[in-house]
């Protein structure tokens, strides 16, 4: 455990006795990932999501309870326990390959995110950095049909995370080089990264599928660079091996962020840019250097999903996609630390197959209300992340509150 | 002759601003006069148009106008490569195209939705409040308005169940982003991600998988007679929406409020100095709760012009990332109500063109719709002019 979030941390809770402030920043989102509380509040923030979400099918005239019962068997997690056995196990078993399937890209758009926030920085581009690394993944796939499995998967994956890397660190470059604040510029590279997916694979576009001229789809994926299925079927879309690719990616996340001094440096860089810059660190490359591989992050998880299940990209489906959105969500509820982010990944990849019309009972439930009754919940919990002052509340610690940055305050205070 | 006058005499006539506005105009012409009702079926005319406009632009650049200078360059190159692809084009397809009337009347139809969001947009920022949730406030207002106009018979008061459904969306923005001092972006993310589910769960819960009525009230058109059939107006401002016309009055009105007004100084005040804006007495906090509750109205009609004013239908997520492109207006416009008029011209014009552009080149189309994002990531980037946003934004406010 590093010394120095704790010495930040503790610097901070001493600042709010003096100011009485509190400015959530990105780095102060993460000024809570350790201690018990550190998991408390993410989980009494799902809590009020769940309830909240409980009133609005209550009023809607359904029973909130068979609602979210129906929902939680349709993800498959009843898997896990051991009186669940015979049919009921079988189809379980397969609800939760899906779930681990949606799972395993958000694990990495939410370390994607999550990485750059611990720099300090807003990636709101992993939306357009999935994006790009999915057209890379389908045309690398579907090209070179004779090539050896894991040379092919590993040039496909490489080849997607470079391409991610490449779209973030254009964001990277404009906020080290002139201050472009990467909130703006993200935005508009995730647009711009979609339509130019819908040019690259639309009708009469350069890398529109030849053999159906009159569908907006890119090619199809080779085998030899489909991702090998280890449990369940393949022809039914088993679960493929992306979910290990994704965890490694943890551990990758981790290791960089606590063992390197790269890590280090951008941890300092976001917890207080100016101090960093004091100490003799070069802000500007860290800036440069999260964005990069924040984007590599979501475009491997790109990757998982083209060579994993998708094995193509219809142009609608790049306009239609949120996985990169979602990582926002995962990141914020999984306080931006790698452990975190597994498991909210996990609730956001369980909610989706649970309320997708392939598993949810439509006796119970209409399918449809259920995918947005998700979207409410995904937006409660972002929105209750946005501020951590009704949870913390709720658990009655006054204490760590209030925290604000020194400079920041100071510089406000200066100009005003 | 003194050093003096030289440099003080041409200044009034070729000065680098002028040379530079030379500039920028031979580089429009050059691509201008290849399309109708010229079409020279030559490049070589807008060659030399475009050279002249590249060295009056570098002239410009050299000499201090950088701005205006690089902008120049930038539109000439453009501008060639424009008019090498008209000339090669068929003249039927430009005229199909370029009907000029046609193209400025769905201009404004594209344009009216944004311009309201970002108007919206900038009356939050002004106070110092980001406001990413501008999409989910327009996608409140199109369900909601269509709602209303269902339920109540009438698309007025179907415009106004819109403002209200936008207005408390920005509320729970504003409790969270100003009273609760969370992160605004987080926030506002989290407002996009609700409104999404909201308006989804409470269309498919009240119309079921049949859609909205047909026969629902809506905004009706402004005939105007007296230039109905004069030639180009007729067909381009003739018989427009009411809601554009409200949009292209609320530009001189938000402008004048913002620039002119007590009020309009007081909300700049707190976006830019809320310390010093306390200090005088102002009440920061209801300020910015105002602004941003404000903010999700004009969004909300935006999105209310979307499904009662242009479709008369509601389909799910039907915004589909308008309020980022309002959002990039308000930045490209520079943080003014003109401003974001003119970038929500240009982005309007943009899907105008890729509208009409499938009939000449399906693919090419589509990359248009890309101009408004690729436009303003040029101009936050700083190359022609840098945006400056209100100086507290994002930070929230503490009395002391």
């Amino acid at each position: 455990m590093s010394t120095l979030d704790e010495e930040t941390q503790a610097d901070a809770l001493a600042e709010e006795e003096a100011t009485g402030a509190a400015v959530t920043s990105p780095a102060r989102l993460t000024a809570y990932a350790r201690g018990a509380r550190g998991v408390l509040v993410p989980i009494l923030t799902t809590l009020i999501a769940f309830i909240v979400g409980g009133f609005v099918v209550l009023l809607t005239g359904h029973n909130p309870f068979s609602t979210y019962k129906a929902i939680f068997q349709g993800t498959g997690l009843q898997w896990i326990f051991p009186w669940v056995t015979g049919a009921s196990r079988t189809t379980a078993a397969f609800d939760l390959q899906q779930t681990l399937i949606s799972t395993t890209p958000l694990i990495l758009v939410g370390l994607a995110v999550a990485f750059a926030f611990r720099a300090g920085l807003f990636n709101i581009g992993g939306q357009g950095q999935y994006t790009v690394g999915g057209i890379t993944a389908v045309w690398i796939g579907s090209s070179f049909s004779s090539m050896p499995p894991v040379l092919h998967i590993t040039i496909a994956v490489v080849a997607a995370g470079l391409a991610g890397a490449a779209w973030a660190g254009i964001a990277g470059i404009l906020k080290a080089g002139l201050g472009v604040n990467e909130v703006i510029s993200t935005i508009m590279l995730n647009w711009i990264a979609i339509w130019g997916g819908v040019f690259l694979f639309g009708l009469g576009g350069p890398l529109q599928d030849p053999h159906q001229k009159s569908v907006p789809v890119s090619s199809t994926v080779v085998s030899s660079a489909k991702l090998p299925v280890f449990w369940g079927n393949a022809a039914l879309q088993g679960l493929h091996i992306g979910l290990f690719i994704a965890l490694a990616g943890v551990v990758v996340f981790w290791v960089i962020l606590s063992r390197t001094r790269l890590g280090y440096e951008i941890r300092a860089t976001g917890l207080n840019p100016d101090a960093a810059s004091y100490a003799g660190i070069n802000v500007a490359k860290n800036y440069f250097m999260a964005m990069a591989i924040s984007g590599t992050f979501a475009g491997v998880a790109a990757a998982m999903d083209i060579l994993g299940w998708k094995f193509n990209l219809f142009t609608n489906d790049i306009q239609a996609s949120t996985v990169g959105f979602l990582g926002i969500a995962v990141a914020l509820l999984g306080r931006n630390t790698a452990v975190g982010v597994v498991f909210a990944a996990l609730l956001f990849g369980a909610l989706e197959t649970g309320t997708s019309d392939r598993f949810l009972d439509p006796s119970v439930f209409d399918p449809n209300l259920a995918s947005n009754l998700t979207w409410m919940i995904q937006g409660l919990i972002v929105l209750l992340v946005s501020t951590d002052l009704i949870a913390l509340k709720i658990l009655k610690s006054g204490r760590g509150i209030r925290v604000i940055f020194k400079r920041r305050a100071k510089r406000e205070e200066a100009t005003a | 002759m003194s050093v003096g006058t030289i440099a003080a005499s041409p200044a009034r006539t070729a000065s680098p601003r002028n040379i530079g506005i030379a500039g920028l105009v031979m580089g429009s012409l050059a691509w201008v006069i290849t399309l109708p009702p010229i079409l020279v079926r030559t490049p070589v005319p807008s060659v030399i148009l475009a050279l002249l406009a590249m060295v009056a632009g570098a002239i410009a650049a050299v000499n201090g106008e950088r701005r205006i200078g690089i902008g120049g360059f930038l539109l000439a190159v453009l501008a060639l490569g424009l008019a090498f692809a008209n000339t090669n084009a068929g003249v039927g397809h430009l005229k199909l195209v370029f009907t000029w009337s046609v193209l400025v009347a769905a201009m404004l139809r594209y344009a009216t939705p944004l311009l309201f969001a970002a108007l919206g947009g900038i009356i939050s920022e002004r106070s110092g409040v980001i406001n990413i949730g501008l999409e989910g406030m327009m996608l409140m207002g199109a369900y909601f308005g269509i709602w209303g106009a269902d339920v109540f018979h009438s698309w007025a008061l179907g415009c106004l169940v819109a403002i209200a459904s936008g207005g408390l969306l920005a509320l729970a923005h504003a409790v969270f982003s100003i009273s609760l001092r969370g992160n605004q972006v987080v926030s506002g993310t989290g407002i996009n991600f609700l409104a999404v589910g909201i308006t989804g769960y409470f269309f498919i819960a009240h119309y079921g998988n049949n859609g909205t009525p047909s026969n629902i009230s809506q905004v009706p058109n402004v005939k105007l007679p007296l230039i109905q059939n004069v030639a180009f107006f007729g067909d381009a401002i003739g018989n427009t929406n009411l809601l554009t016309w409200i949009g292209l009055a609320l530009v001189p009105v938000l402008s004048v409020f913002l620039f002119r007004t007590r009020w309009g100084l007081r909300l700049r005040a707190v976006g830019e100095k809320p310390r010093a804006a306390d200090t005088v007495g102002l009440p920061v906090i209801p300020i910015r709760y105002a602004a941003v509750i404000v903010s999700g109205m004009f969004a909300a009609l935006g999105g209310a012009y979307l499904s009662v004013g242009f479709v008369g239908s509601f389909n799910q997520n039907m915004t589909e990332g308008r309020g980022f492109i309002a959002l990039a207006a308000v930045i490209f416009g520079k943080w003014r109500p003109a401003g974001a008029l003119i970038a929500t011209l240009i982005f309007g014009f943009g899907s105008a063109l890729a509208n009409r552009l499938p009939t000449f080149s399906q693919s090419l189309g589509t990359l248009f719709q890309a101009l408004p994002y690729v436009l303003t990531l040029v101009a936050v980037a700083g190359v022609i002019g840098r945006s400056r946003a209100p100086a507290s934004i994002g930070i929230p406010y503490v009395k002391e």
